[in-house]
């Protein structure tokens, strides 16, 4: 599909622009959260954090219950090398540090650090950083202890992302404003407003990667965003293009987005830096300028809160604020509330309930209707319409892994590269049989890694037996050994049977007896053997 | 709890079989047109049949009738039958044809979406074999007929076989322009002057090429509406096209030309809506053209050197037979495998 689509025009610069396979028109329902400003959401009275906000290994708390926190100030440190720090919102006192409910489908419950506001929200002192004198690796350091991770979604901790490699693999920094996803409008506000900023965090990144090109790539569904980073771009001291790419699900998804900005493709179990781009949301470009150039940590994210809400809208809100009281910002729509997503209707996740914490993550909540989200109508037997498989980003064939999970042939899935599958949910979208397919596919990957994880026991626990089989076999030999010694010690009054060998066979037959008596014994008091 | 994504397109199984539907009605107007309304008679016995088969099938599984009855797919089943054979058949040649459609080739194979052979060839296939004499009796185009059979005549004849009073079997039926060509080819009569009896075109059979356009125009139609892709269709009439040119520059005498193979019989029938049926035809870009390629080369064989005056549906099971292993091979590259060694 080395395709070009069109030759967009981008200050003097052309840049030819490639097609991904596949893609989905889903309703955009944007223009309803773009009709204000970003509204500063206030201070709430509790916060919750929790140490795990990121892809990786939770941050360790590092304060105590009834310890006074400053706005900014850590709370809790990268433990590991994938880890990033989080830090207190507002400032406060840690009212608890104990398990609390987090963002997730099933209501999990995680550690997370309560403070009570005391109202102030003084800031801890802020630094800049010097980081054009700054060690490379103190300075990705210093990022992971600013708590920055990917807001696009993945919140993968960035400072790993920034290391340009050895030898220099990263070429193109590529940021990433496509937000293809229904109702979302964060990225595009934050893009309008602060597009300069954007650019200023742009400016660390090059420098971090030495990258030798800067893009942006942005849906054409967001002009007014465009403009403004557009702007913004001319005032930098290096080119910057805007990439005005086609709206089209799952356009800004990374592996999408490089290959219609660069026509290359991540390959697959690699990441986007084998192909010399390294790709971050324009979210987490702002986080950095504001971390290196203000000296303030990630504390705060813009969120959209739309749907079946009074005025949708997007909130620069605290992490940490719980997710029922953002939405009561928004005011009451007279539908009834049917649920609660976070993210958007293709990939976000449904909120088991609203008391959990806005965390890096939450780049929207999407409060559902009967009327906007209508109950799926039942499933239908597949007619093999391959409506999917026109529709996957990843080229895969979603009837052929459908059949082979429905028939648990999961070897044929894996075959069938199940794992390329990136859960986009286009599948799912455009099926006339209205069959959950991602959700069939999550079950064969959970199946396919459970079935590895004990394999991998078993495959330990045989190991294990082996060599205590062995150790059992040496430790004999050894006490055989010792046997013969002993008797080879003896005087040599019976000089007949004193031969060595002879002595050594006794021992061994009588190890053997020994041994059998034990087994027997064994037998007798346990049915089951252990091992 | 439901997991992502939350919102489906607007659209469902019974959409795409109405489409498919819409897209025939066209040609059955032509249908009606150039050789009488019994169509429509064989038509309802058809649906009829196929949607009170179905409600039996569905409830002897076990399943909810609506939502299957309700999909549609009895009805397009039905109808690509009806479409197959003579429309003035007798009433239980349909139902027979019927029954094996649905209960045998589609129920007994485990229903909707489960099936390995095309249902409605099936069904043909069955009636070719087991009644070869009544699936020649074709309706002749109006044109060409001696008596014209009306509405009511067309059903009392469908129903008790009997024709109205002095009539003759042979003022309204005819063979079908392919059966003629077959027939008069062996009495060693040249192509060039076989073509030059009535019940020929101006490229395939009298009346019958304005149907088979109708049937052109509603596949086009599918094709836009994105109910079917290119492949299939193209694949099937261009080897058919391609093998028919090539015995025909080869020996003009004695073998048609590649517009009249494609304008006569089921071809165009098959190519549009019959081979592009997704149960039980290839999924995969390539794939797909195997597949069409494959039919359309059985089916000139079959009707050139074999036994049949038309290869349409044999041409169609005997591909349906290579469908897993031509998926199988054709497997497209997965993002990120482009180009890496396997």
């Amino acid at each position: 599909m080395e395709i070009p689509r069109d030759q967009i025009e981008a200050g003097s610069m052309t840049r030819q622009i490639y097609s991904f396979h596949g893609g989905v028109h889903p309703e955009e329902n944007k223009q309803i959260s773009t009709q204000h400003a970003i509204a500063v959401a206030p201070v709430p009275a509790h916060v919750i954090v929790p140490v795990r906000q990121h892809i990786g290994q939770p941050a360790k708390p590092c304060v105590a219950v009834g310890d006074r926190v400053l706005k900014g100030q850590m709370i809790a440190a990268a433990e590991g090398y994938i880890s990033v720090a989080a830090h207190a919102p507002t400032s406060g006192v840690v009212t608890a540090i104990d398990l609390h409910p987090v963002p997730h489908p099933s209501g999990l419950s995680d550690l997370c650090i309560h403070i009570a506001a005391d109202g102030e929200d003084r800031w801890i002192e802020r630094n800049p950083t010097d980081y054009r004198n700054m060690n490379a690796s103190a300075l990705r350091n210093r990022l992971r202890d600013m708590g920055i991770a990917g807001l696009g979604g993945a919140v993968f901790p960035t400072f790993i992302k920034l290391n340009p490699g050895v030898p220099q693999k990263v070429q193109t920094l590529l940021l990433n404003g496509g937000e293809c996803e229904p109702w979302i409008t964060c990225d595009d506000m934050t893009m309008r407003e602060h597009a300069a900023e954007i650019m200023q965090g742009a400016t660390v990144m090059r420098f971090m990667l030495r990258a030798e090109t800067v893009l942006v790539g942005i849906e054409d569904n967001k002009p007014q965003a465009i403009a403004a980073m557009q702007q913004a771009a001319a005032q930098c001291d290096f080119p910057v293009e805007i990439v005005t790419i086609p709206t089209l699900y799952p356009g800004g998804g990374a592996k999408q987005m490089i290959k219609t900005v660069t026509g290359k493709e991540v390959p697959s179990g690699g990441r986007s830096t084998d192909v010399g781009v390294a790709t971050f949301n324009v979210g987490t470009a702002l986080a950095i300028h504001r971390a290196v150039n203000l000296g303030e940590p990630l504390i705060s994210r813009v969120v959209t809160v739309t749907g079946n809400v009074g005025q949708p809208r997007n909130f620069e809100v605290l992490i940490g604020t719980p997710i029922d009281e953002l939405i009561a910002l928004a005011g009451k729509h007279a539908d009834t509330v049917t649920g609660h997503l976070m993210g958007g209707p293709m990939m976000g996740i449904e909120l088991a309930r609203t008391d959990v914490p806005v965390v890096k993550a939450t780049n929207c909540i999407l409060v559902k209707s009967a009327k906007l989200f209508p109950p799926p109508p039942p499933a239908m037997p597949c007619i093999r319409c391959t409506r999917c498989a026109d529709a996957c980003p990843a080229d895969l064939q979603p009837q052929e892994l459908l059949w082979f999970t429905r028939s648990k042939n999961f070897d044929r899935a894996e075959k069938y590269q199940l794992f390329d599958c990136i859960e986009c949910g286009c599948c799912s979208y455009v099926c006339p049989s209205h069959i959950p397919l991602v959700q069939y596919y999550r079950y064969a990957k959970s199946e396919i890694s459970a079935k590895q994880k004990d394999q991998q026991a078993a495959d330990h626990a045989r190991e294990r037996h082996e060599s205590r089989i062995a150790r059992i076999e040496r430790e004999k030999q050894e006490r055989a050994e010792k046997l013969a010694q002993k008797a080879a010690a003896k005087p040599a009054a019976d000089a007949a049977t004193d031969d060595p060998a002879t002595v050594v066979k006794k021992a061994a037959i009588q190890a053997a007896i020994e041994r059998a008596k034990a087994a027997k014994a064994a037998d007798d008091t346990v049915a089951t053997p252990t091992e | 709890m439901l997991s992502s994504p939350y919102i489906n397109e607007k659209t469902s199984v019974f959409v795409i079989m109405l489409k498919v539907m819409l897209a025939l009605v066209p040609a059955i107007a032509a249908y009606v047109w150039y050789f009488g309304p019994a169509i429509l008679i064989s038509l309802t016995i058809a649906s009829v049949t196929a949607l009170v088969l179905e409600t039996i099938a569905v409830k002897l599984r076990g399943l909810p009738a609506r939502p299957f009855l309700m999909d549609g797919s009895a009805l397009v089943t039905a109808w690509l039958l009806a479409l197959s054979i003579p429309s003035i058949a007798p009433w239980w040649l349909i139902v027979v044809g019927t029954f094996f459609a649905i209960i045998v080739a589609k129920h007994l194979y485990g229903g909707l979406g489960n099936n390995l052979f095309n249902p409605a060839m099936v069904g043909y296939a069955v009636l070719i074999i087991s009644f070869p004499v009544q699936m020649t009796h074709w309706a002749a185009p109006y044109s060409l007929a001696g008596e014209h059979l009306g509405l009511a005549d067309a059903a009392q004849y469908i129903f008790s076989g009997l024709l109205p009073d002095g009539w003759k079997l042979d003022a309204i039926s005819t063979a079908t322009p392919l059966d003629t060509l077959r027939t008069q080819l062996q009495l060693h009569r040249s192509v060039a002057d076989i073509s030059q009896m009535p019940i020929f075109g101006s490229i395939g059979g009298q009346g019958s090429e304005i149907v088979v356009l109708m049937f052109l125009l509603g596949g086009i139609y599918l094709w836009l509406t994105r109910i079917i892709t290119w492949h299939i269709p193209l694949a099937f009439l261009g080897a058919l096209a391609l093998i028919a040119g090539i015995f025909h520059m080869v020996n003009p005498q004695h073998y048609a030309t590649p517009w009249f193979h494609i304008a006569s019989g089921g071809a165009m029938l098959g190519a549009f809506f019959i081979a592009t049926d997704p149960v039980s035809g290839a999924t995969t870009p390539k794939g797909k053209l195997i597949f069409g390629a494959g039919i359309g080369l059985l089916t000139y064989l079959i009707r050139a050197l074999g036994g049949y005056p038309d290869g349409v549906a044999f041409a169609v099971l005997l591909m349906n037979i290579t469908v897993p292993l031509i998926d199988a091979y054709t497997q497209p590259p997965v993002y990120g495998h482009k180009g890496i060694a396997k």
